[in-house]
């Protein structure tokens, strides 16, 4: 495993599996009474968020305690170059603390890949702009494989995923469609035009996803349908003329959900909007793995941290 | 009197020749002229070339002398075989007022590297609203002849319809950044493209250039005026410039070194030092200006030189400035890509940074050729180097260096200022 998790495309196939193996341990652990594992004991792990999160910096922040790490987070509005110091410089002031890993969110993409390239700790890299969110798309993944396999459906491998919603602006999207067809899912993702993400076209047939501008063409044949989050001043921008609209063309309503096999679960990362992409009857309904995710997401997170942290073998 | 004898040297990558310099000005060529009381540099193998003239520098003065200052700017230009730069007017504060491009013309004159005239603002404090002081400029000490609001765009068509009605009282030229605002967001901080997608970058389209130099042809040939495009991107706007030419419209185009080397994979790796505006294109757009400059469709190579000081390009890829270094290079970068593919010839490369830059901005004294008479602003560059760029060795005081590391086969050897020596031997008099 590489020494820093920055982008699903720095993992095998063997990283995966890996992961979801200890994944899958440490799931058990969070149904004990006790849950303290002595892994990290004495390793400090910083969450560094420079944008607003509650479910991920909590999730990393429960992972890394779990693990016995020195658990600390630190939060910041707004871009360092507004306060007139530069990235570079907050991270090294930050790490000169000592510091074995960086859990980082940012508002711009590239920017957990630019700070390792300063410092010597491990950077995760939890949400950098519109780019990536690596640990959201294995928490997906690993759900995902869970759920088919609980359900006797088979592997994830050959299952046809839809991801539905803002994809210009969706780091989810970017890392769930570079991982999912890593682990030889179909991908199909649907929006309309306008909240495609540019060159689709092109990085579609590069990278072996199909898209679509119709929910109800794709909805028939997916086996796991993921709902991303759209932001209502996306409309400001002229994305789209109103949630209403958005709704009525892209929202998993409950008439959508009479598309869909009733076996096929139905992802959402996290927060929802319900009523605009997707419905109370889709979020609530039995197929809905909303709150697996949640769960997965720190066992995943456990898992990443442990390997970067304590496994054998980094490439230092 | 001082002599000056340059031996041997190709003349514009013809036949050699000597060029004898007499008090500042170019007193004969031809072979084996008088040795005598003359200083004598061995030219042989290289290939002489009228003084550079640049059309698009940033050298930071007044505002950011710890990113370039008029003197270091000056220095660069000359290690870079320049004898003349227009100095933009995005400074702080802005070059809008005669008394603003006096300083500035004055600090360059004091420096005495090269010659340094600034380009004034279009409109105040480039705001895009009011056009500045622009006549007052223009009869002012520094003649300003050149103006831009480069960095931005004069967005307005009514105010750039005025400037440029403005400005033929008195042979000026508006020189545009063509970049239509509402298509490129102010996030925005490439080429919107499929990397762009990929990266999750914000990015502004091609067509948000190519709208803006359609719309101001169509001013130019309604004013009768002149309009100049500054650092030319896109095939499209190529496209439009090549129908305007064809149409008889005063319009002319100049395109960066960058922009005809470096493609928008570099971005690949969020590395601001590759975060300029306009942003580096795709190959397609790339070959599309290499075209355009040979066929003429693209009239000057202006380098942008785009100091910043180290802290503001350490900043998220979308949070650092834009701009790169240019002054330095851009012989070595247009050799390559136009003259050793055999594109251009060196007399091309003479016409397209020197000889027609000089023209657009109305310099005298810049730009005549390795003629008798013209002043003797002259460059020797060494067209069989085999150099690699470090961006240490710069005398900028910026390091963007986006060529760090990246080998050439030209480098400049001397230049010369009416006269007088300000490189010797690749360096600095």
């Amino acid at each position: 495993m590489k020494k820093h998790l920055l982008s699903v495309h720095d993992l095998s196939m063997d990283d995966v599996e890996t992961l979801f193996a200890t994944a899958a341990e440490m799931h058990d652990v969070q149904h004990r009474q006790v849950k303290k594992l002595p892994a990290l004991r004495g390793r400090t792990v910083i969450n560094l968020f420079f944008e607003d999160s509650t479910r991920t910096r909590s999730s990393f922040e429960i992972a890394g305690k779990w693990l016995s790490a020195d658990t600390i987070n630190i939060t910041g509005k707004g871009s360092s170059a507004s306060k007139g110091e530069s990235l570079r410089d907050t991270v090294l002031t930050i790490c000169a603390m000592g510091v074995d890993a960086l859990v980082m969110r940012h508002s711009a993409s590239g920017a957990a890949l630019q700070v390792s390239q300063w410092v010597d700790a491990a950077v995760i890299n939890a949400g950098d702009g519109t780019h990536e969110h690596p640990s959201q798309a294995l928490l997906d993944a690993y759900t995902l494989q869970r759920y088919f396999e609980a359900k006797n459906l088979g592997p994830l491998e050959g299952k046809h995923v839809a991801i539905v919603g803002d994809l210009t602006h969706s780091r989810v999207f970017r890392s769930n469609v570079g991982l999912l067809t890593k682990l030889g899912a179909r991908v199909t993702v649907v929006a309309p035009p306008t909240l495609m993400p540019s060159g689709v076209g092109p990085w579609s047939q590069d990278a072996g996803y199909a898209t679509s501008y119709d929910l109800d063409e794709v909805l028939p044949t997916a086996d796991a349908v993921m709902m991303l989050r759209v932001q209502k001043e996306r409309m400001s921008g002229g994305f789209f003329p109103t949630g209403r609209e958005y709704t009525v063309g892209y929202g998993l309503t409950r008439q959508r959900l009479s598309l869909l096999r009733q076996d096929v679960p139905i992802l959402h990362p996290g927060p929802m909007n319900r009523g605009l992409e997707i419905a109370a009857d889709a979020a609530d309904a039995a197929s809905s793995v909303v709150l697996d995710q949640v769960s997965a997401g720190v066992a995943v997170r456990m898992s990443i941290l442990y390997h970067l942290l304590a496994g054998e073998g980094n490439e230092k | 009197m001082s002599r000056l004898l340059i031996t041997g040297a190709s003349i514009e990558g013809g036949a050699a020749a000597d060029v004898l310099v007499v008090d500042g000005a170019i007193a004969e060529v031809g072979h084996d002229l008088d040795r005598s009381g003359a200083e004598v540099v061995d030219a042989d193998g290289l290939v002489a070339l009228p003084g550079l003239v640049d059309l698009h520098t940033h050298l930071r003065e007044p505002g950011r002398e710890d990113a370039e200052t008029i003197l270091t700017g000056s220095q660069a230009a000359a290690v870079g075989g320049y004898t003349a730069v227009l100095a933009m007017a995005n400074t702080n504060p802005v070059t809008d007022t005669a008394e603003a491009a006096e300083r500035v013309h004055a600090l360059g004159q004091a420096a005495g590297v090269v010659d340094v005239h600034p380009v004034g603002s279009v409109t105040k404090g480039l705001a895009g609203e009011e056009l500045s002081e622009i006549g007052l400029m223009a009869r002012s000490k520094a003649r300003v002849r050149v103006f831009s609001d480069d960095g931005r765009c004069v967005g307005n068509a009514r105010v750039m319809r005025r400037a440029l009605e403005y400005v033929k009282a008195f042979g000026g030229v508006i020189s545009q950044h063509s970049q239509d605002t509402d298509l490129a967001g102010s996030a925005s901080c490439c080429h919107e493209g499929e990397l762009s997608g990929r990266l999750g970058l914000p990015g502004w389209p091609g067509v948000a250039e190519d709208v803006i130099v359609a719309r101001d042809v169509m001013l130019a040939r309604h004013t009768g005026s002149r309009v100049h495009v500054a650092h030319v991107s896109t095939a499209g706007s190529v496209e439009v410039l090549r129908w305007a030419k064809s149409q008889g419209i005063d319009v002319t185009a100049e395109v960066t070194p960058h922009h005809l080397l470096l493609t928008t994979d570099l971005l690949a790796g969020y590395d601001p030092t590759f975060k300029v505006n306009p942003p580096l294109r795709p190959a397609e757009d790339v070959e599309a200006l290499r075209a355009a400059l040979a066929d003429g469709t693209i009239d000057a190579v202006a380098t942008d030189h785009a100091p910043h000081a180290r802290h503001d390009k350490e900043h998220a890829f979308v949070d650092a400035a834009f701009g790169m270094l240019g002054l330095e290079t851009a012989v070595q970068v247009v050799a390559q890509v136009m003259v050793e593919s055999g594109r251009m010839t060196w007399a091309d490369l003479a016409r397209v940074m020197s000889t027609t830059p000089a023209r657009i901005a109305g310099l005298e004294g810049q730009g005549q050729g390795l003629v008798v008479g013209a002043p003797a602003n002259l460059t020797l560059v060494d067209p069989s180097a085999d150099v690699t760029v470090d961006r240490a060795d710069s005398v900028s005081l910026s390091r963007n260096n986006p060529y760090h590391g990246r080998s050439f086969g030209a480098s400049v050897r001397a230049t010369f200022l009416r006269g007088r020596a300000t490189v010797l031997d690749g360096t600095l008099v």
